[in-house]
């Protein structure tokens, strides 16, 4: 009988699994959290629900605007009140593929994700769950739904029930099928044009990007699942790094929460994977990021520093500056260096990146291909 | 709040006071009764800065040092003075020495160095020597009796023979598998100076020796070798504990001959794979030693790195940083009398290193 459930168990959510798209592997779906459509749409409503902050006005999609790519197109989110945190909202579109979540990668999965922006003060500033599990368990809707899916009622609805919700609605959001997958994978040889084509053959070879933005023969996630240090906000801490370490350790090994001080301290956010390993070679380091739908989530880098994809283009030929008279940060990742392209290039980069986007986010696309003279290189 | 509360309180306070100022990724041992006795140095070596022309080296070597600078610095507490391992050149130009003192100029410690191959062989260490003073001496720190040796002295012959240039003998030197290479030495002198200089140190003052290749022999086509190892080890066979630091190997290795403890730093330039995995020629790489892996080409710094260590208990813990990758901590087994690796020494918990290329 127990057999005879688990079966039909696992027909149901391979039924209900989407075929990836082209250019994807199928979603990886823990074990303990099997996909269902009840399940999805019920972490998609808790998704939505500003009820989940302390001022009733944020959600998730606060700062995960299906209407912005799942980001919302700031530097740094906005949480309650306005307020500012230290980093660039990730898009969720195929942060399902992702082997560690938030940019430091401080959590393993979507489930330990969405379980801190609620407490976090500068987000959605909850003291603890408990006005969630209020909501959830008394709100007749949600009542009914987490009885259908986890069969649970009361106080046997827990946090981690909304958090697996969640993950199940964010490992639906998930998008390929772009020009570049039709030429790479779906035998389409016109689906690139020349510029596009020329763009791909500078990310292979000269620009040096699939080094970290791995595509392989049969997929392409566009990430190594790394953690790299390119630069970006050294100018912060240059020459602090020591005392700023010392200093968030001594914070962490009295009980300060991670996430609220990577979030909150501008210092410590560039810190990166360091705050997560406390490994000083991790020190500045970030999650390398999927470049699928980029051209759908400006402004860029861990802490949106950069407006356009020419910039991040100009910022790595620099070897990971903004500007030639910068210096190079010690802690530089090996691959970094100074990339020597030409204007031209840049514009064929800039072009194959714009290809990588899928067609459902193919209107939020704003950046465009210089022609001839109008982009100066810096 | 009841007494046994306020002592259980007092007690767990103390506890989060002392975590709050551990040091970084280090855990110190206790030294005996004597905890001030306790240091950490820094060890980094096996740079190679290398000139290309002008104002231009190659930028992979400038990084992996100015990496492990940057990193050294982060260390809290401080470590008490660092040493360099030796091959701050590729080919010994002042250049490349120059530059590389100027990157190693960052570290806020004193710094000690070692002679390295690369440093020696295009003008016999003149310029290193005018830079950096003698290549071997001695110091005492905390109780701790500290000797530099210059080993990679060879034949005398061989060094003063008829050479077109300095050069010409400094590329004889630098090539591996080289027939016309020599074996390295510390030589006569050397050793009748080590005799001296250890003659007025009691035999239970805990003894570091450095050198920059092994005082063991390992691999004679590679110079994982030191021709005159048993006569120097006989040397140190006096004292209680002794250990022997080393870089050239650009690996990790550790071994105990006796009463010496042997330890092996990374190259913050590149790793050289195992003798054993490489050559069809005999090796002698020491049994205790656990290998890496294989490293991963595609990044840049993988199997690099430098390392800190341990002053405690008069033997030393060696804690090899490792860009992008797990920590090894070598560390002194009191119980099995030496150095282990602390996490893969059980045949079962390690990573088979990959032997084919």
């Amino acid at each position: 009988m127990k057999q005879a459930l688990a079966l039909a168990g696992a027909l149901l959510a391979a039924s209900i699994a989407q075929a990836a798209p082209l250019g994807l592997p199928e979603v990886p779906v823990p074990a303990d959290n099997p996909q269902s459509e009840a399940k999805v749409s019920l972490g998609d409503k808790l998704f939505h629900d500003t009820r989940f902050s302390s001022t009733g006005e944020v959600s998730c999609s606060t700062c995960h605007d299906r209407a912005k790519g799942f980001t919302d197109h700031l530097p740094v989110s906005e949480g309650i009140n306005q307020l500012t945190g230290t980093r660039n909202a990730p898009t969720v579109i195929n942060a399902a593929y992702m082997q560690t979540q938030f940019w430091d990668g401080r959590e393993p999965d979507l489930e330990g994700q969405s379980k801190q922006p609620p407490l976090n003060p500068i987000e959605m500033g909850l003291p603890d769950y408990e006005p969630i599990l209020k909501v959830v368990r008394t709100d007749p809707d949600y009542a009914a739904q987490f009885k259908a899916v986890f069969g649970k009622q009361g106080d046997d609805i827990t946090i981690d029930h909304v958090a697996k919700a969640i993950a199940a609605f964010e490992r639906t959001i998930i998008a390929g099928n772009s020009a570049f997958d039709r030429y790479q994978y779906g035998g389409e040889k016109d689906a690139l044009n020349e510029q596009e084509l020329r763009g791909r053959n500078i990310f292979l070879t000269k620009g040096r990007c699939v080094s970290c933005h791995v595509i392989e023969q049969t997929q392409a996630l566009f990430t190594d699942n790394r953690f790299h240090n390119i630069g970006v906000g050294f100018k912060k801490i240059r020459g602090k790094e020591g005392e700023t370490a010392a200093e968030f350790l001594k914070g962490k090994r009295a009980g300060a929460n991670v996430d609220v001080t990577v979030l909150t301290a501008e210092n410590m956010s560039e810190l990166g994977r360091f705050a997560a390993t406390e490994n000083m070679s991790a020190v500045g380091a970030f999650k390398t990021p999927t470049l699928r739908n980029v051209a759908a989530t400006a402004p860029y880098m861990h802490d949106g520093s950069l407006k356009t994809l020419m910039d991040v283009i100009e910022f790595y030929d620099l070897g990971g500056r903004e500007l030639k008279t910068d210096p190079f940060s010690p802690f530089l990742s090996g691959g970094i260096r100074p990339l020597d392209l030409t204007e031209e290039e840049e514009n064929d980069l800039l072009a194959f990146l714009l290809a990588l986007t899928s067609p459902e986010y193919l209107h939020l696309v704003k950046e465009t291909v210089p022609e001839g003279d109008h982009h100066e290189k810096h | 709040m009841k007494n046994i509360d306020r002592r259980e309180f007092l007690k767990r306070s103390g506890a989060l006071l002392a975590a709050s100022t551990l040091p970084v990724s280090m855990v110190e041992l206790a030294f005996g009764k004597n905890n001030e006795q306790n240091f950490s140095f820094a060890f980094i070596s096996d740079s190679h800065i290398t000139h290309i022309k002008g104002n231009r080296f190659v930028r992979n070597w400038d990084h992996g040092l100015s990496r492990a600078v940057a990193e050294a610095n982060l260390l809290d507490p401080k470590p008490d003075f660092v040493f360099y391992g030796g091959d701050i050149a590729q080919l010994g130009k002042p250049e490349e020495i120059d530059h590389g003192l100027e990157i190693l100029s960052a570290l806020k410690q004193k710094t000690h160095y070692v002679m390295g191959e690369h440093d020696y062989y295009v003008d016999l260490g003149d310029y290193w020597r005018k830079q950096l003073g003698p290549d071997y001496y001695s110091f005492d720190h905390k109780g701790v009796h500290f000797v530099v040796l210059n080993s990679i002295l060879t034949w005398e012959d061989w060094m003063h023979g008829k050479w077109d240039s300095g050069m010409d003998r400094m590329r004889q030197m630098a090539r591996l598998d080289n027939p016309k290479g020599q074996p390295f030495m510390v030589g006569d002198a050397q050793r009748k100076w080590l005799a001296d200089d250890l003659a007025r140190v009691s035999k239970d003052t805990p003894v570091v020796v450095l050198s920059h290749s092994p005082l063991q022999k390992i691999y004679k086509g590679w110079n994982f070798w030191t021709e005159d190892a048993e006569q120097v080890q006989a040397l140190l066979k006096p004292f209680k504990k002794v250990t022997v630091l080393y870089g050239h190997v650009h690996q990790i290795q550790y071994n105990q001959i006796g009463n010496i403890s042997f330890h092996a730093a990374m190259a913050t330039a590149w790793p050289w794979p195992y003798p054993s995995s490489y050559s069809q020629k005999e090796t002698f790489l020491p049994k205790l030693t656990v290998e890496m892996n294989r490293a991963d080409p595609f990044f840049e710094r993988d199997a690099t790195g430098w390392q800190f260590v341990n002053m405690a208990t008069g033997n030393i813990d060696v804690h090899y940083q490792l860009p992008n990758n797990s920590k090894r901590v070598v560390a002194f087994n009191e119980k099995a009398g030496r150095p282990e690796d602390a996490r893969y020494q059980a045949g079962k918990d390690r990573i088979p290193p990959q032997g084919h290329y």
